[in-house]
């Protein structure tokens, strides 16, 4: 993968050597005469976080839902450590509290409900969740619901995070705040990512690559590599500047 | 207002059919004014009690037996393709089969006890609460089952979790579904062969020209059925609270 950016900081060259966690190579996806994706490459490396940015209906979900293996592409290759999926919808399932929610994966894995709640009861005050335990998802604001299938994600215990706009249903502020809290979980937790959104901004705060790809059928048009560590200010002016790169790579592929 | 519908209407229909009972519309051994079938109602109470209490037990058991039954069938069918294509036809036609013919088999069989009325009542509510369980497995979020699978969840863990759960307030909408024709087929059943129950009073006092006790006993049972139905609505509530939140599924 050529480097559009210099590498600087250590543990991001380190990372650069590690061999890839996810890789799709070539990837075509069709579904009947619709092309959702093609000849599309991309790869992620260990506790990379990879931001793939794109228009509505460009591929973006029919991608994550490849790299966990939830659907066979088409032609292609994709070979990926265990992935979890972070659906667009949160899916917290009514019948079970915040806590229960949270502790979903671990139950699935064959632990008790106690052993299952209090291994998660640490994580889930530490992601400022406390005092929620026992609510039910429909008393939660939009963004505690989220908080809580991140959550429920991270203790699926994969290497690979597929986040798929995870923020994408809340009003600005709360985004803006749900996404420093991303931030800080994943500094707490470090994975694998592939961050899906079709917010730019919130791409190149997040992120320590961002690949923009193209309307439908989606391929990659550009690749950025912001050289300062995530996160960022959204008015950092490497952030400014790259985004005005890769609104001017989306527009040039229309 | 709306709460006042009901009985205003009700009271309505009670003073039309009075006056015209009084006004010898008809003939007050077919249709008693409604203070007549009051006043037997006051009457014979202790003996109306006593028989409602049989027939009130056959209903509830039957229901309970039913719920339990079509659930497990429903998910049976759910879950195997195959047993859906071979045995929901045969379900059908079993709707189609008169009770009053499987009625007196059942009382020749197993007598004139509690356990043919029980059956009676099952077989009767059975199709309402398996057709509603398979619709609300049907109708479970595709994306919720998805979710189960990145889980890694097995296809019991997947039941057990996201299928159940929606599945039960199904069953319980079918149950309320099946009220009405599971006491209709409790009154059946007490035709049949028996010696108590209010389908056996009005069986017995229709001969003895105790019409209006016959009619207590109709709107003893028309009573109950309402209740049994609010009392399905309440249990459904309490089991499945996030069925009735707004945002919640169905
Ligand atoms: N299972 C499917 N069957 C048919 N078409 C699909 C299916 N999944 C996605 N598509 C189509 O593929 C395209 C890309 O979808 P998606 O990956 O959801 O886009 P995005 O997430 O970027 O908005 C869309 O046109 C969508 O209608
Ligand atoms: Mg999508």
């Amino acid at each position: 993968m050529p480097a559009e950016g210099a590498i600087t900081t250590p543990e991001a060259a380190s990372r650069a050597q590690a061999p890839p966690t996810v890789t799709l190579h070539a990837v075509t996806q069709r579904f009947g005469d619709v092309v959702a994706l093609e000849a599309l490459s991309l790869d992620a490396r260990p506790e990379e976080v990879v931001a793939v940015v794109g228009p509505s209906g460009c591929g973006k979900t029919t991608l994550l839902e490849l790299v966990c293996g939830l659907a066979e592409p088409t032609a292609g290759t994709v070979e990926a450590a265990p992935a979890v999926l972070m659906a667009q919808r949160d899916l917290l399932l009514p019948w079970l509290s915040a806590l229960d929610n949270a502790a979903l994966p671990l139950r699935v894995q064959g632990r008790s409900r106690a052993d299952a709640r209090s291994a998660a009861a640490p994580l889930f005050a530490q992601l400022g969740l406390g005092g929620f335990e026992a609510a039910r998802p429909y008393e939660l604001s939009g963004g505690m619901k989220q908080r809580v299938a991140f959550l429920r994600t991270l203790l699926a215990g994969k290497p690979v995070l597929c986040l798929d706009e995870p923020f994408a249903a809340l009003d600005a502020i709360t985004r803006a705040e749900m996404q420093a809290w991303l931030a800080g979980a994943l500094a707490r937790e470090p994975r694998t990512v592939l961050l899906v959104t079709h917010d730019v901004e919130e791409a190149l705060v997040l992120a320590d690559r961002v690949v923009v790809l193209s309307r439908r059928p989606g391929r990659v048009v550009a690749e950025l590599r912001p050289e300062s560590p995530r996160p960022r200010a959204a008015t950092d002016d490497e952030v400014v500047e790259l985004r005005a790169r890769a609104v001017a790579a989306l527009e040039g592929a229309r | 207002m709306s709460r006042l519908g009901a009985p205003l209407i009700g009271l309505a229909l009670l003073a039309i059919w009075e006056l015209y009972a009084r006004t010898g519309g008809v003939d007050e051994l077919i249709l008693p004014a409604p203070t007549a079938i009051a006043e037997a109602a006051y009457e014979d109470r202790a003996l109306l009690w006593d028989n409602f209490w049989v027939t009130a037990v056959e209903v509830a058991a039957g229901i309970a037996v039913s719920v339990v039954a079509a659930f497990a069938l429903a998910v049976g069918l759910h879950l195997s393709r195959t047993a859906r294509g071979a045995i929901f036809p045969l379900l059908v036609a079993s709707q189609a089969v008169p009770i009053v013919i499987v009625a007196p088999l059942l009382v020749v069989w197993w007598g004139f006890g509690l356990t043919p009325k029980v059956a009676i009542v099952a077989l009767v509510s059975f199709f309402p609460i398996v057709v509603a369980t398979l619709d609300a497995l049907r109708r479970v979020d595709p994306d919720e089952l998805k979710l189960m699978r990145t889980l890694d969840a097995t296809r019991w863990q997947t039941f057990r979790w996201a299928e159940a759960p929606a599945a039960l307030p199904g069953a319980l909408s079918g149950a309320k579904i099946a009220v009405a024709v599971a006491v209709i087929g409790a009154v059946f059943a007490e035709y049949a062969g028996s010696s108590e129950g209010l389908g056996h009073l009005i069986l017995q006092s229709l001969p003895q020209l105790e019409i209006a006790r016959a009619w207590a006993a109709v709107a003893i049972l028309a009573t109950f059925a309402v209740a049994l139905f609010y009392a399905l609505h309440l249990a459904e509530r309490r089991i499945a609270p996030w069925a009735h939140r707004p945002g919640g599924p169905t």
